[in-house]
């Protein structure tokens, strides 16, 4: 049985069998979840059956089984997994179950594999509203549908109110490397050109401002998107793109200092060629953060031989995920440090941010 | 071009940038050393380093930090009666983010957080009065740090929660006003201190005019200066030229934000709720009339007369020369702790863990990796 249930740790055996037409009422006429719904009885397997196989509907998910069982594709597989906290649940250009399929396929993506299946596991707080729930489940689906990926396998558990919040989400992904180029940091040569896919910031910006409710108007949107169907193209295209990242937590500044460290290689920056939205700059001005240390959540680093560079971003920009993307710098010969050119022509050494940005007193 | 946009144009900024380096030369050689020239606001520190403007202007302008930083002026004491308080049952410390990981003589706010303790972190001190509205069964104490950029909305929630009869919320004062340790710097015999950029949000607060005595009775060139490249530029100019014209005034270079009499409605808020008061800065000791005590009249709402706290002595950390870095005597890197056992993941003064501290600005933006 795929075990959606189970309060206890140690459950042996799940009683859920195909069941008998769902009554509708017991599970949308109760407005919240409660401990009941994760102790195995039948508010669970209404739950799962009325929310999430019915949104999730693959042959998979209909067999029902412990496991999900899958062909074994030819080649090499890549494993990822990733956890999902964000407050609040509901963003604007988003939400915390539209995050955790975008966040495990853009990982398979820049991976340089093609994501294959996922699964879901939910951890639910006691009290969260039934409706929000099947909101975020829809919202999964919908994602997932759309990057063409099933979600075959999950688990559902419920824990005491004040013990979560709200829902947790782990997605675990599963994705088929393609042939070549192998993406790796061992590639990255001297000459290269970094390049990325759009503004930064945007995720890292929308959620602060939702959360905080700072009450900033407009155009604050998180960039959170699957990026596969727009990775892949590129990479049977063009050989040349030597290694991939998606800057999450942390932003560029970090995801191109972990780049650089790993390939011990140096990266020179130019603040001019970074492409941020008026938006984010201005929320982030206001408030005295840095754009280049806000997440994103539907951009790609990526690290081209000097070659192909400019034909992978005109290639990126033809594509609606990639409208804005531009060379922001190039790889020189060093230790895994991060440089960045001011517009002024003076350089800084860009370094990891210990600590979350908290924004200015006065 | 966006109003912000044109002070950010980066050719202006290189012919500034240029003009600088040639005054700053002519300035030397009169001298006969680097003309320096000291900011006294942590944004100031943050921004010379973030534009690059600090490392371009090396070995040309001696670009000094004072003590603009209101987490590292902060003393001990201070801080471990912060902890003190988020210690008491039933109290809710709320704070500016930036007081979180200061350490303390035995422990921080982040530390007494991971053990349990309620702290939030706030963007206003709306917040923490609202918090208080909402949870009546809760103590807040909003931790009142900063320069006269954040009194005037610190004392406006004071005044608001008196008109409501809001009696769960209180503030533990430890602001610092900016005039009077100026005139202590400006006064010590050892200063070197040739011209003074002066904080742009600050004077928006006191006007241009209460900043005079700058240059009328010490005679140090001065200019109000904004956050952007162009604005710190121009106002390095400003300052070089009037050296070098043996000219001394306090120019406002930031009149898009800073008045001329000051922001008279904000005053009046302060002066309803605040008296002066002699403080204690970190690394100047004593300074006159520079901190804010509540006026008799809203002593209900001080936090520190309404939980009467005892901590033991202060323990200062062997090494710690925060003192001398906020007083503009040393530089951040020539610390010996700097970057060895003092990071700002294991700080060990609030100049390096502090958002805009002069420790943690050199470590950000001036190391060479």
């Amino acid at each position: 049985m795929i075990c959606f249930t189970s309060l206890v740790p140690s459950c042996t055996g799940c009683l859920y069998q195909a069941a008998a037409k769902p009554n509708a009422r017991e599970v949308i006429g109760v407005p919240d979840i409660t401990l009941a719904h994760g102790d195995g009885g039948s508010l669970t397997h209404r739950l799962v059956a009325e929310i999430f196989l019915d949104l999730f509907d693959n042959p998979f998910l209909r067999k029902q089984g412990d496991a999900a069982v899958i062909l074994s594709p030819a080649g090499k597989l890549a494993v990822t997994t990733d956890s999902f906290v964000v407050d609040p649940i509901f963003f604007p250009g988003g939400d915390i179950g539209k995050l955790a399929v975008c966040g495990t396929v853009n990982d398979l993506s820049v991976s340089g594999a093609e994501p294959y299946v996922l699964t879901a596991g939910f951890i639910i707080e006691e009290g969260l509203e039934m409706h929000v729930l099947k909101r975020i489940a829809a919202s999964m689906a919908r994602t997932a549908r759309e990057a063409g990926v099933p979600i075959v396998a999950g688990d559902t558990k419920v824990v005491p109110h004040g013990r979560g919040d709200k829902v947790y989400i782990n997605t675990t992904g599963i994705g088929v490397v393609m042939a070549a180029p192998e993406l790796d940091c061992g590639r990255i040569s001297a000459g290269d050109k970094v390049i990325i896919s759009g503004t930064v910031g945007d995720h890292g910006m929308a959620v602060l401002a939702a959360r905080e409710r700072f009450g900033l108007e407009g155009q604050l949107a998180s960039d959170c998107a699957a990026l596969n169907r727009f990775i892949q193209p590129l990479l049977k295209r063009f050989p040349g793109i030597k290694v991939m990242r998606d800057p999450t937590r942390g932003g560029l500044a970090t995801t191109a200092k972990e780049l650089a460290a790993a390939a011990k290689m140096d990266f020179m920056l130019y603040e001019e060629q970074i492409p941020v939205a008026p938006s984010v700059q201005g929320a982030a001005e206001l408030l005295g953060l840095d754009p280049l240390y806000l997440a994103c959540e539907g951009r790609c680093l990526a690290v081209v031989e000097a070659g192909q560079s400019g034909s992978v971003v005109s290639s990126m920009r033809r594509h609606p995920l990639g409208r804005h993307a531009q060379v922001i710098g190039e790889v020189e010969q060093g230790n895994g440090n991060v440089y960045l050119k001011t517009a002024l022509g003076g350089t800084k050494y860009l370094d990891l941010l210990s600590g979350s940005q908290f924004p200015r007193i006065c | 071009m966006q109003q912000w946009n044109k002070y950010r144009d980066p050719a202006l900024g290189r012919q500034l940038l240029q003009k600088v380096r040639v005054s700053a030369q002519r300035a030397a050689d009169r001298l006969g050393r680097l003309p320096a020239v000291m900011e006294v606001c942590g944004t100031h520190t943050m921004a010379l380093g973030r534009t690059g403007i600090r490392s371009l202007l090396s070995g040309q302008v001696e670009l000094k930090s004072g003590p603009g930083c209101p987490v590292c002026v902060t003393g001990y004491h201070e801080i471990d009666m912060m902890i003190a308080f988020s210690r008491l049952p039933g109290v809710t410390v709320a704070t500016f983010g930036d007081m979180l990981r200061v350490p303390g003589s035995f422990s921080s706010l982040e530390k007494e957080r991971s053990k349990g303790a309620e702290i939030i972190i706030c963007y206003s001190p709306a917040e923490a009065l609202a918090r208080a509205a909402e949870q009546p069964d809760r103590q807040v104490v909003f931790l009142g740090i900063g320069f006269e950029t954040t009194v005037p909305t610190i004392a406006a929630t004071i005044l608001e929660a008196a008109g409501r009869g809001i009696r769960n919320y209180s503030v533990y004062s430890t602001h610092k006003l900016l005039p009077p340790v100026l005139r202590s710097l400006l006064a010590a015999p050892d200063v070197a201190v040739d011209g003074l950029l002066l904080p742009g949000h600050v004077s928006a607060i006191l006007g241009r005019q209460r900043l005079d005595f700058v240059a009328g009775e010490y005679g140090v060139p001065s200019v109000i200066a904004g956050f952007e490249m162009v604005d710190m530029l121009f106002a390095l100019d400003a300052i070089l030229a009037q050296m070098l014209e043996g000219r001394a005034k306090v120019i406002n270079g930031y009149p898009r934000v800073v008045p001329e009499e000051g922001n008279l409605r904000a005053l009046a808020v302060i002066d309803e709720v605040f008296q002066a008061v002699d403080a204690s800065w970190r690394g100047l000791g004593p300074v006159r009339q520079s901190g804010l005590a509540f006026r008799p009249v809203l002593e209900q709402f001080d936090a520190a007369a309404r939980f009467p706290l005892e901590v033991p002595p202060p323990r200062i950390p062997r090494g710690c020369r925060c003192g001398e870095v906020l007083q503009g005597k040393l530089s951040p890197g020539l610390c010996r702790l700097f970057a060895r056992s003092c990071t700002p993941v294991q700080p060990v003064g609030p100049c390096m863990v502090s958002s805009e501290g002069a420790c943690a600005a050199f470590y950000r933006y001036e190391r060479s990796g």
